[in-house]
């Protein structure tokens, strides 16, 4: 392992394996979460949910529903309507249904809810709401989304009158086809990306807490993003900002699934008003798997025009996307399909072409960054089965084919021919590093000797690039909200310090790495740092916690806010050692004159001089805050192997080896970069070879509890061999670059390549995820193997 | 999801829960492990109005072996199975892979005999080793072959007033052998494909009894007699097994389904089927 | 229906609906919010409590089958002479993210290693198999379980 530690660990500054803060309350079940929070007079609510994926509704009879005990009111659109509620806004700028007062469009869409003094009764009386649908055909794919005479499913939305949701293009068009004009090869790759959903253990949940005297709206939500939601909030609701307190406790998982604002919060929110008691909901799982954000389902074409040797030379992408009955992605304002234009991957080449059209259909909305930043998990995995695909079809060995054109170190910073810039990094060597782990060589000779004996053996490579960390304010905003994030730090008399986020931890220990980071600046021990986030209140402004943006964002606040405190601690020490502050150097835990290590003040000495001792004309106190607005993404990446054993008789594959390379950037402390990356890798297991959300013809969702929508366990879960390497991000404060999805995101290509490796000799191409054995099996037999 | 209301009886002796149950007729159900009636009560998939708790009857959790058979007593856990020495073949093979660890702790393989849900994995284990169902009423105790107690999916074959009170599965006293093969996506799920095979031996060493029977690839857990057929009388080499395997996918009717196509489930009833069968007779010839 | 349920050595009486779930009295009842919720389908195992020592899913269990018998839930888990090895070998080596699985987690781990003082990576593997974790990819837990293990086992040794 890298070591980057400057700090000895009783200050535990960055590059510490520092235990985790958090965990003394999670491991003696003393956590806070959603539903552990009980309000006086708290009225719980159940949600009626559409059982069909299309129908008109005709009426609602809520009468047996009111009429059970406990029940204390049922909530129709009609209702929310009068208080101008039954629609509201998404955040890619379309309205979604809060209540269905005209149609449903998906199955799991909410139709009303019951409120009711305890949840059994809640439950009773959701059953007993008799809604009257008058059936309409329903539309599962954007193909048929978007063929002529297809009924149109957002009939309410004016000047709306085909099923497309958006359009969007990127690169250079005409120079893209001249390239693939002039090509000696050109491979290309169909695939469905298909959908998932982030399913975190804990659902989504609030307790809407608005008193009707003084109007303060008190709201207790699973969310990623506090602030932006306090702002939503009373742009919807109406409610001034001010009397708005959003409270996010500790979050049992996100992953993205709690990035939007979902019609369950505003329904609960409005009870709550209108009844003047406090309201819980907590979504079932089905509500959670059949309504809520899912992330992907895109289907692609993407092509790469080559020469004989297997340089890239262009690349085109055609794609439409599965959108929902609403549009409703996360993603910045800009890019309508997210940041899917670093489709280009590792790779040097001149020019691109994206095209991409989105389609509604009647599935649930949603469209979230499901860990990942804005469809880098897509256009990751189409740039690597496509290097993949190149590779079988021009016969280049797959690691010597990225080799071929990988970005060269010296190449960096690098302009893609999409227009980023990539930071830095040095490919080649992770990936030579990853094959050298794995025992490359020994593994291709293994395989060809396991293919003589009718024996499958696959090897999948995977090189990712991520661009995270949005953004840059001229660039990328959600909502108009520009995606900037904050720190303040107030350090106190006895040199104890509270450091106050924008962003909002859901397992990644932001409450340990960012106290990290402080003590890293400025000498404060990190057990002496409290860290505060996830509530409006008492923090400042962000954008949140998704699109691994935390500790490019957030983290650099948080080293630029230390760096203030930690520049007037030196004036401070300079007034109190009777120097010069261009004469006072800062060891870990210290401030000294230059040269005379003996004449020292600690950080602590300083800070009690900031409230009792100060220099003529200095402010008292020892705090600040700083907005930080990145002047770039950031760019991890990483270089995967795993191996495979695939049985020819039933198609069933198992992971004999999984060999992860990630560079990160500078590792704040690394057991804790480790874990998320095991998560990641998890995850991208998952989406692999058995996690997806499927439909029938009729529009059910095949996917709506853990029964079907397949969570691997730890007998399923592979084994993962993790290494490093530490390109530093040139333009962040602290050189680290996020690694929050990096699994993710790269991880499902390399699963997939190997199994497809493991048939490529029988000339098997593609099998799309996930990679059932089903699948594998019928590609065996229809190759002929 | 939560349950709707229902009324609720401790039972503490077999008599006493099926008079609650004759009581309470074709809404009352047995509670034994709970591990499939309350998921279904929870989704309101089943409103039972009473519910007759059979897990504080003494006497109930035994598994012993008794003139020839092995006893299953209604109140053995998945997990007891697993841990049991008690055990052998095929009934040995698929305890583990009943379900997940929690939910073998409580769920009971004769509350699993008589769900008849044919996604379950006992019912085919007991149609391949011929096991009878012990069911008890107001005036007595009947056996009744497996076969004849599974009626159709989710449907058994007892009386309003019966109550399974133990399984006996025959132990041979020959050489015999059996196993399990199931194929789940991952732990906690049910077989996208499962087939036991149990085989015996005569002293020469062919073939002189054969039961193979499948789960989840028919409406409901099926024998496949014909593959049976074939294997009795024959010595047990690697072609009769795949012989017995083509007839045991013949004989299976899956359905395509998000678990895969019913082409490629034939194909997987066949190979498990083969290598069932090896198990078995390894075993015997041990 | 009135029932008695020891939840953490402590007898909690109570007048419950016969529907009433085991996790909802521990939770609601018992006011001990360790124990989650997860899914609809008896699949995820946070609400895993030991009934008798013995690890079960509390969300498929009801309240008025618990009459009379003992619960462990997470709370339960630290005693006079501290935290338990699980919770110990958790946090030391990383096994929680979230968190929201963890008090499962450690309640099966300790079930476990009270069965098998030495349990193999596979044998933690399996014995976790019916609880679900999102966040770390179960390589931790398993790590966490087994220095459990060797924590306990060591300490007997002490004894
Ligand atoms: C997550 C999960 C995964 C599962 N996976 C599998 C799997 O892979 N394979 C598998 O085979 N099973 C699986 N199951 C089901 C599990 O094995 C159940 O334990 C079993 O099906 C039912 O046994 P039980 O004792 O829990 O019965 P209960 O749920 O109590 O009862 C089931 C039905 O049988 C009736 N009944 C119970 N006992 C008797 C009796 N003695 N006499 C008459 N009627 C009775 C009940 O009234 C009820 O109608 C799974 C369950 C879950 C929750
Ligand atoms: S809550 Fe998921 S198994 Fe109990
Ligand atoms: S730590 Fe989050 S689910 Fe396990």
């Amino acid at each position: 392992m890298t070591d980057t530690t400057t700090t000895p660990p009783e200050i535990g500054g960055i590059g510490h394996s520092v235990k985790r803060v958090e965990d003394a309350r999670l491991i003696e079940g003393q956590g806070n979460f959603l539903d552990d929070i009980v309000l006086p007079g708290m009225l719980h609510m159940a949600l009626v949910r559409s059982p069909v994926a299309h129908a008109r509704i005709n009426g609602i009879d809520t009468e047996a529903a009111t009429a059970v005990d406990g029940v204390l009111a049922v909530v129709t659109g009609e209702l929310m309507d009068q208080h101008g509620l039954a629609w509201m806004p998404t955040l890619s700028g379309d309205t979604q249904a809060v209540l269905a007062t005209d149609k449903v469009r998906y199955q799991g869409q909410e139709v009303a809810a019951v409120i009711a003094t305890d949840p059994y009764a809640a439950a009773d009386g959701a059953e007993l709401v008799d809604v009257d649908y008058e059936m309409l055909d329903a539309i599962t794919t954007p193909q048929q989304s978007l063929a002529d005479g297809a009924a149109l499913i957002r009939d309410e939305k004016e000047g709306q009158t085909d099923n497309l949701a958006y359009t969007w293009e990127t690169g250079d068009e005409a120079a893209t086809d001249a390239a693939f004009a002039a090509a000696d090869r050109v491979v290309s790759l169909t695939t469905h990306y298909p959908r998932s959903h982030p399913s975190p253990l804990e659902t989504c949940g609030i307790v809407a807490d608005v008193n009707s005297v003084t109007g303060q709206a008190t709201i207790y939500m699973t969310s990623q993003a506090p602030h932006a939601h306090r702002t939503l909030f009373a742009l919807v609701a109406g409610l001034p900002e001010q009397n708005i307190r959003i409270v996010s406790p500790d979050i049992g998982g996100g992953f993205g699934n709690k990035v939007p604002i979902y019609p369950g919060y505003v329904v609960a929110t409005a009870a709550s008003l209108l009844i003047g008691q406090p309201v819980k909901w907590v979504e079932t799982r089905t509500g959670n798997l059949i309504s809520t954000g899912f992330g992907r389902d895109y289907y692609m074409t993407g092509e790469l025009a080559l020469t004989n040797e297997g340089r890239i030379q262009a690349m085109r992408v055609d794609m439409l996307s599965d959108q929902g009955a609403f549009y409703s992605d996360a993603q910045p304002t800009r890019y309508r399909a997210g940041l899917f234009h670093v489709c280009t991957g590792s790779y040097d080449f001149p020019h691109a072409h994206i095209k991409c059209r989105g389609a509604f259909t009647n599935k649930a909305p949603g469209g979230v960054a499901y860990r990942c930043s804005f469809r880098i998990t897509e256009a990751s995995y189409l740039i690597e089965r496509l290097m993949q695909t190149a590779a079988d079809e021009l016969g280049i060995d797959p690691a010597e084919l990225r080799l071929r054109n990988f970005i060269q170190p010296e190449q960096f910073p690098y302009e893609t021919a999409t227009g980023f810039v990539y930071d830095s990094g040095d490919y080649p060597t992770a990936l030579r590093k990853a094959l050298d782990a794995a025992g490359y060589d020994e593994l291709r000779a293994e395989q060809a000797a396991a293919r003589a004996e009718g024996r499958l053996v696959g090897i999948g490579i995977a090189h990712f690039t991520e661009a995270v960390g949005a953004g840059p304010a001229h660039t990328y905003d959600i909502a108009g909200l520009k995606m900037i994030d904050s720190a303040e730090l107030r350090v106190h008399p006895t040199g104890k310090a509270i450091l106050k986020l924008g962003v909002k931890t859901q397992g990644q220990g932001h409450e340990t790495t960012f106290a990290q980071i402080v003590a890293e600046e400025t000498g404060i021990p990190a057990t002496d740092i409290k860290v505060i986030h996830g509530d409006t209140d008492d923090t400042p402004y962000g954008l949140g916690t998704y699109a691994s943006r935390s500790t490019p964002v957030g983290g650099a606040a948080t080293a630029m806010v230390a760096r203030k405190i930690a520049d007037k601690a030196r004036h401070i020490a300079a007034h109190l050692l009777e120097a010069a502050p261009e004469d006072i150097e800062r060891d870990a835990d210290k401030f000294h004159v230059a040269g005379s290590p003996d004449q020292a003040v600690s950080i602590q000495d300083a800070a009690f001089a900031a409230y009792t001792n100060l220099p003529e004309g200095m402010e008292y106190g020892l705090e600040d805050v700083t907005y930080y607005n990145p002047p770039n993404l950031t760019f991890p990446y990483g270089s995967y192997v795993v191996v495979v054993d695939v049985d020819p008789e039933t198609g069933v594959w198992k992971v004999r080896r999984m060999v992860a390379l990630d560079d990160c950037g500078v590792r704040i402390n690394p057991m804790i970069v480790e874990g998320q990356i095991h998560g990641g890798l998890t995850e991208g297991f998952a989406m692999s070879s058995m996690q997806w959300i499927t439909f029938d013809d009729d529009g059910n969702c095949i996917g709506s509890n853990f029964m079907d929508y397949l969570v691997p366990t730890a007998w399923e879960t592979p084994r993962f061999e993790l290494l490093e390497t530490v390109t530093p991000s040139p333009h962040h404060p602290i050189g680290a670059k996020g690694i929050g999805e990096s699994a993710t995101v790269g991880s499902p290509a390399a699963f997939v390549n190997a199994v497809v490796d493991a048939l490529a000799h029988l000339g098997v191409r593609n099998i799309d995820m996930p990679v059932l054995p089903d699948r594998v099996w019928e590609a065996i037999d229809s190759a002929g193997g | 999801m939560l349950p709707a209301q229902f009324d609720y009886v401790a039972a503490s002796s077999v008599e006493e829960a099926i008079a609650a149950k004759a009581e309470g007729g074709d809404e009352t159900r047995f509670l034994a492990g709970g591990q499939s009636l309350l998921p279904m009560m929870k989704l309101r998939f089943a409103t039972p109005s009473k519910l007759v708790d059979i897990n504080r009857i003494a006497g109930l959790d035994a598994i012993e072996h008794h003139n020839g058979h092995l006893r299953v007593g209604a109140l053995v856990r998945h997990a007891d199975i697993a841990a049991s020495d008690a055990v052998s073949g095929a009934v040995a093979s698929a305890a583990p892979w009943i379900s997940d660890p929690l939910v073998r702790n409580l769920g009971t393989l004769c509350g699993s005999v008589a769900h008849c849900d044919p996604e379950g994995d006992w019912n085919s284990v007991l149609l391949a080793t011929g096991a009878d169902v012990i069911a008890q009423g107001p005036s007595g105790s009947r056996s009744i072959a497996i076969g004849d107690f599974v009626q159709d999916f989710f449907t058994n074959s007892l009386n309003d007033d019966e109550m399974v009170t133990a399984v006996h599965i025959p132990v041979p006293s020959g050489r015999s052998g059996g196993s399990y093969q199931k194929l789940e996506r991952k732990v906690g799920d049910y077989a996208t494909v499962g087939v036991a095979a149990h085989l015996e031996l005569a002293a020469d060493g062919t073939i002189s009894a054969a039961g193979v029977a499948m789960t989840s690839v028919a409406p409901i857990n099926r024998k496949a007699t014909e593959a049976e057929a074939l294997l009795v009388g024959n010595a047990p080499t690697a072609e009769l097994f795949a012989e017995a395997g083509a007839a045991a996918a013949a004989a299976a009717d899956p359905r395509d389904d998000v678990r895969g196509s019913a082409r490629w489930k034939r194909q997987v009833v066949a190979a498990f089927t083969g290598r069932a069968l090896a198990a078995a007779a390894e075993q015997a010839q041990a | 229906m009135e029932i008695t349920v020891n939840i953490n050595g402590t007898d909690h009486t109570a007048d419950v609906e016969p529907r009433l779930l085991l996790v909802d009295h521990i939770r609601t009842g018992a006011g001990l919010t360790g124990t989650h919720i997860g899914c609809d389908t008896t699949s995820c195992g946070v609400c895993t409590v030991l009934v008798d020592g013995t690890p079960v899913k509390s969300c498929t269990m009801l309240a008025v089958q618990a009459d009379g018998r003992s619960v462990t839930t997470v709370e339960g888990l630290k005693t006079a002479d501290g935290l338990h090895p699980v919770q110990q070998a958790f946090s030391d080596e990383h096994g929680l993210q979230c968190g929201f699985c963890t008090p499962a987690m450690m309640l099966v781990g300790a079930a476990l290693i009270d069965e098998n003082p030495a349990p193999s990576d596979d044998e933690v593997r399996w014995a976790i198999s019916g609880n679900l974790c999102r966040c770390t990819g179960y390589m931790n837990i398993v790590k966490a379980i087994q220095s459990a293990a060797a924590a306990a086992a060591s300490s007997n040794g002490d004894s």
